[in-house]
């Protein structure tokens, strides 16, 4: 049993903005101040202190096949960014030891975010035919609740069922999908885009036909939402859309996101989507346009996908794009293709605030930020590691709640990008109650993960303790307490107890005569049988399924 | 009375086939279907009796031989685990975690097998697919350096050459297969092309198909003891396929150059991508070596060779690799997981594991175990103990056993010393 | 190798070298009968075979047999000279 007593308590689910309060655990569990035997309980003097709900990551790259294969790729990356075994306090035990920068190893991955106060991480793809490495990754990623989007977007079955107009079926194939991958929603990216790129082509209209199947990725992404509604996920589509990454893509992801005609969708790194100008000449923010749209339509979140100016490692399904950075920037390149269901690739990336373009992506991100009016609309991400490490989201809350310090970065970006930007003219800074809401309210809220993100009675003990610092930037980066399901997990920073997080992931009902036609298609298009496809309930040592919500 | 099993999984081989039938009769497989020779002689030739530890060769209790074992590694400054190929991921996962505590130096087979290939990857990245892409879109195959039809058996007919496929309606006619090796191989024999090359000069061949991809003039007319007719031609059918796939094995990796000829290989996968699509698949051999690599990699940063003798991990091929160490006395004990070293290694190093303290875990007693100063015959994966194994092209499967087992497995062996360690 | 490493079948398959049908009839050697290789590492007679070979090429299955020709130099990259090294070839 735990109180945390006299702190300042931020739980904007629960309206509460900066309001002395106490939070009683037990359990696991908050519960009301009745549930609990005060006197038995530890309790903790917040004297001075803030309190959050544990952070919540709605979209970073941290386990499976692409994510290794990064690590594998850049021994540069580690060498230089080790972290030692350490002891911890009352036990024989010690921490596992790991190493790298943007590509953590996975015990690093999970201690560096435990220490930052986050609490809960969702892998942002996982290929179906590998989610189970997917797995194998999570059971070495300690503490944390996590979970992983499988990529949808370019797989055969359903291309096939929207072709002939059997969405009923893909409906069924979906739910079973989840189920065979122990996965937590739907994933988009680039859809019919990687399949193309399998014939060295791409998609760059919404009416695109994609090879082989004749359908568009319009088509594509109607029918996943329409399928993700009727299965009542918790989440809402995880869309990543057309053209990333270059010029002009504004264009597609405005259409896009007007598209979803008011059903309910998730866009993510939104940034990556927000160029405007066009093909051959410099590019300029579209962002002011973007976030007007996600204003006016309440059905769509975003997350930003901020960079940072650092070495980093791009890694995402969407194989074209890949491999468009690789001949551009020349460095190394790492591809894979996965039969009937999807691809993608890594390679390294410097942004540097003296290059033009980063300069005006950086610009781009936070303009998003600063102009998408609704907090529960908008989300702190950096693509890890594609923006930047994870490591840096104090940074970008420093940059979102100090305008000053925001200026300061500003005048030594490119002077080119600083001509004419958008973003001196911004000075709205985010509160300590809008960042909880981009860090842990909202994002739990979207994943609808009805115990997290949030302090009320019922919720899961999942706590953090912040100084408060005036600069905020030292206050994220060193919680001084971090809580799991009420157990002290890091205390002024540091880990001080490793025990196993949960895998979170759903199990949509689906008509179970579906299982001859995918027995069929996997046995035709697959190179492993039907019988060891799907990941099974006992190779999760912590699996927690999370209810579907059908009306 | 026997039992039929389908799908089992052979977990011989980097191709990790999943759809054997398997006749099982008095806990004993007596008869298999589909399995190539080497799986057929994994299942059949397994007996899954329980074995009793050795210590100098003399039956002992499992709780004394953990003991041993435990005191071994106390007591060493410098001790070395290796091997991780034959066993899953959860034993391997359990095996770094040792290294990790003890603060040893861990290697994989990948060190005498692929590892010049992780380094070539490291410099210049990889361009790859799953099999299934071979088998449904490949128009062009390149084996270079290997020789499928000995150490993979069912690779052609299962994946690369044989398939009916998507774009391959016809299969074998459908495609045009390229090998290139020093001498004429059983795989030769069935390709449509054979280039043989002298021994010794795979990299300047690489680099003349590179400079030809690019459309270069070379001012020799034959290199490697190959017309540059008989090149440009290779690189015309390249250029111009609709999805090639290559694969690379010893022949490149075991070479005058080592790493820096699969360099030159994947350098030329990755820009034949400027004119169509081409994938590189290196051809993973001894059973879940691709597992290692995974599991070293997501727990370490890096793929093997990894000394955590800091409290950290440090990567060093040459400096933290098994031959090296052996052959230079630095390691004063040594732990084998799943391999055969006294077999596999040069004899200037295989020697020294006499000199020093050595733990065998394996199911069989194997070369190494029968100079090892403790063996623990434990379950094997895949028969009588399940595990997740990954193929040549790091996509895994969860392989249940087929007989019942008495045996402990690698995992529970592993967890055994750690606890009888305190280390956990 | 399933039979065990000491098993007959294991070490007659290892102990063996295949040599072109050009250099068995330059040294006057016939199939079966054996020869002696060396190195700077150590020296070993097993019987030869004809195989399908270039002049100048021997070919030795991976084992302990061939792995007493085998040098400890990795070149720094952890991996021997397993194949393309210099052989001395003699009759006994």
């Amino acid at each position: 049993m735990l109180g945390i007593i006299n702190g300042k308590v931020y739980d904007p689910r629960n309206n509460v903005d900066g309001v002395i309060k106490e939070i009683w655990i037990r359990d696991g569990k908050v519960v009301s101040a009745g549930d609990v035997d005060q006197s038995k309980a530890e309790v903790i003097d917040a004297a001075g202190l803030i309190i959050m709900p544990g952070g919540v990551d709605i979209h970073s790259h941290i386990a499976g096949g692409k994510v290794n294969a990064g690590r594998k790729l850049r021994p540069d990356d580690s060498r230089g960014h080790e972290r030692k075994r350490m002891p911890l306090p009352r036990s024989r035990r010690a921490t596992r030891s790991g190493t790298g920068f943007s590509v953590p190893s996975t015990f690093k991955t999970a201690y560096s975010y435990v220490e930052m106060g986050y609490t809960t991480v969702m892998e942002g793809a996982s290929p179906p035919l590998m989610a189970r490495h997917t797995h194998e990754e999570f059971e070495d990623i300690p503490v944390l609740d996590k979970g992983g989007y499988i990529l949808m977007g370019n797989n055969h079955l359903i291309m096939d069922y929207i072709r002939k107009d059997e969405r009923e079926k893909a409906r069924d194939y979906v739910a079973w999908l989840l189920n065979a991958t122990k996965g937590y929603g739907i994933k988009i990216v680039n859809p019919g885009g990687v399949e193309n790129f399998k014939y060295n082509k791409n998609v760059t209209a919404l009416d695109d036909k994609v090879i082989g199947f004749d359908v568009s990725p319009r088509q594509i992404i109607e029918t996943l939402s329409w399928i993700n509604e009727e299965l009542g996920l918790p989440h809402v589509p995880h869309i990543h859309g057309l053209n990333l990454g270059l010029n002009g893509n504004a264009f597609t992801t405005a259409e896009t996101l007007t598209g979803m005609a008011g059903r309910q969708a998730h866009f993510t790194h939104l940034q990556f989507m927000s160029y405007g100008g066009e093909m051959g000449r410099p590019v300029r923010s579209a962002a002011a346009e973007i976030a007007e749209i996600v204003n006016e339509n309440p059905n769509i979140t975003v997350d930003v996908g901020q960079i940072i100016f650092c070495d980093t490692t791009t890694m995402t399904a969407d194989g074209p794009v890949q491999h468009r950075l690789h001949e551009l920037t020349g460095n190394k390149w790492f591809n894979d293709d996965v039969e009937a269901e999807t691809g993608g690739g890594v390679t390294p990336c410097i942004y540097k605030k003296s290059n033009p373009f980063n300069a005006v992506q950086w610009l781009i991100g936070l303009e998003l930020f600063l102009l998408i009016d609704d907090p529960w609309q908008v989300f702190l991400t950096t693509d890890h590691p594609n923006g930047g490490p994870f490591t840096y989201y104090p940074q970008i809350i420093k940059l979102l709640t100090d305008r000053d310090f925001r200026g300061e970065v500003f005048s030594g970006i490119n002077k080119i990008a600083q001509k004419g930007a958008l973003l001196p003219e911004l000075d709205r800074e985010y509160s300590l109650y809008e960042i909880a809401i981009i860090t842990r309210a909202g994002t739990a809220q979207r994943l609808g993960l009805d115990n997290k993100g949030h302090l009320g009675a019922g919720a899961d003990g999942d706590v953090t303790i912040y100084a408060d610092l005036d600069d905020r930037e030292k206050m994220f980066s060193r919680p001084a307490y971090v809580f799991k399901d009420g157990v002290l997990v890091a205390k002024d920073g540091r880990v001080v107890c490793e025990r196993p997080g949960n895998t979170l992931y759903v199990s949509p009902d689906f008509n179970p005569d579906i299982e001859k036609e995918i027995r069929e298609h996997i046995e035709n298009n697959y190179t492993i049988s039907f019988d060891h496809y799907p990941v099974g309930r006992d190779e999760l040592s912590h699996g927690k399924q999370i209810p579907c919500k059908v009306s | 009375m026997s039992t039929l099993i389908e799908n089992a999984v052979c977990t011989f081989c980097g191709c990790l086939c999943d759809d054997i039938t398997v006749e099982v009769d008095n806990n004993r497989i007596v008869k298999t279907k589909r399995a190539c020779a080497n799986g057929r002689g994994l299942f059949m030739e397994y007996d899954a009796t329980p074995r009793k530890p050795l210590i100098y060769g003399k039956e002992v209790s499992w709780e004394e031989a953990i003991a041993e074992c435990a005191g071994i590694l106390e007591n060493a400054d410098n001790p070395l685990i290796y091997g991780l190929s034959s066993t899953s991921t959860e034993a391997q996962k359990k095996a770094v975690e040792l290294a990790d505590r003890l603060g040893a130096v861990i290697d994989t087979t990948s060190s005498v097998c692929h590892g010049p290939t992780a380094l070539a990857m490291q410099t210049v990245g990889e361009a790859t697919c799953t099999l299934g892409e071979v088998s449904h879109r490949a128009d062009l195959l390149v084996f270079w350096g290997c020789n499928p039809a000995v150490s993979h058996m069912r690779h052609f007919s299962r994946y690369s050459l044989m398939p009916k496929g998507k774009l391959v309606p016809n299969g074998r006619k459908d495609r045009r297969m390229y090998v290139v090796d020093v001498r004429p191989t059983a795989s030769s024999k069935v390709a449509d092309h054979f280039i043989q090359i002298k021994p010794g000069s795979d990299y300047e061949v690489l680099t003349v198909l590179r400079a030809l991809a690019q459309g270069k003039k070379v001012d020799v007319d034959q290199v490697g003891g190959v017309a540059i007719e008989q090149l440009q031609q290779l690189v015309d059918h390249m250029k111009g396929c609709r999805f090639g796939a290559a694969f690379m094995g010893m022949g490149l990796t075991m070479t005058r150059g080592r790493d820096i000829n699969v360099r030159e290989l994947f350098s030329l996968v990755s820009e034949l991508n400027q004119f169509t699509r081409f994938s590189v698949v290196p051809m993973r051999g001894h059973s879940n070596v691709a597992g290692a690599d995974q599991v070293m990699t997501w727990q370490t940063g890096y793929p093997f060779a990894v000394s955590f003798a800091r409290g950290y991990p440090q990567y060093g091929p040459g400096e933290f690799t098994a031959v090296d160490l052996l052959a230079r006395g630095e390691v004063d004990a040594a732990l084998i997981v799943a391999s055969d070293p006294a077999a596999h290694f040069p004899r200037g190093a295989a020697a020294y594991l006499e000199q020093i303290p050595t733990i065998v875990i394996d199911p069989e007693k194997n070369m190494t175990a029968k100079a090892a100063r403790v063996f623990l015959p434990t379950a094997c994966c895949g028969i009588d103990a399940p595990g997740t194994y990954y193929r040549m092209d790091n996509i895994s499967i969860h392989a249940r056993p087929v007989v019942t087992s008495g045996r402990p497995g690698d995992e529970d062996v592993l967890t055994g010393i750690m606890e009888a360690m305190k280390l956990c | 190798m399933h039979k065990g490493k000491e098993s007959e079948a294991y070490i007659r398959a290892v102990t063996r070298v295949d040599m072109s049908d050009y250099d068995m009839n330059q040294l006057g050697i016939n199939e079966g009968e054996d020869i002696l290789l060396y190195t700077l590492e150590d020296s070993i007679e097993v019987p030869v075979f004809k195989g399908n070979l270039p002049e100048s090429m021997l070919f030795m299955p991976m084992g302990p047999v061939a792995n007493r020709l085998v040098g400890v130099d990795t070149s720094g990259k952890g991996m021997p000279s397993y194949k393309g090294f210099l052989v001395e070839v003699e009759r006994p």
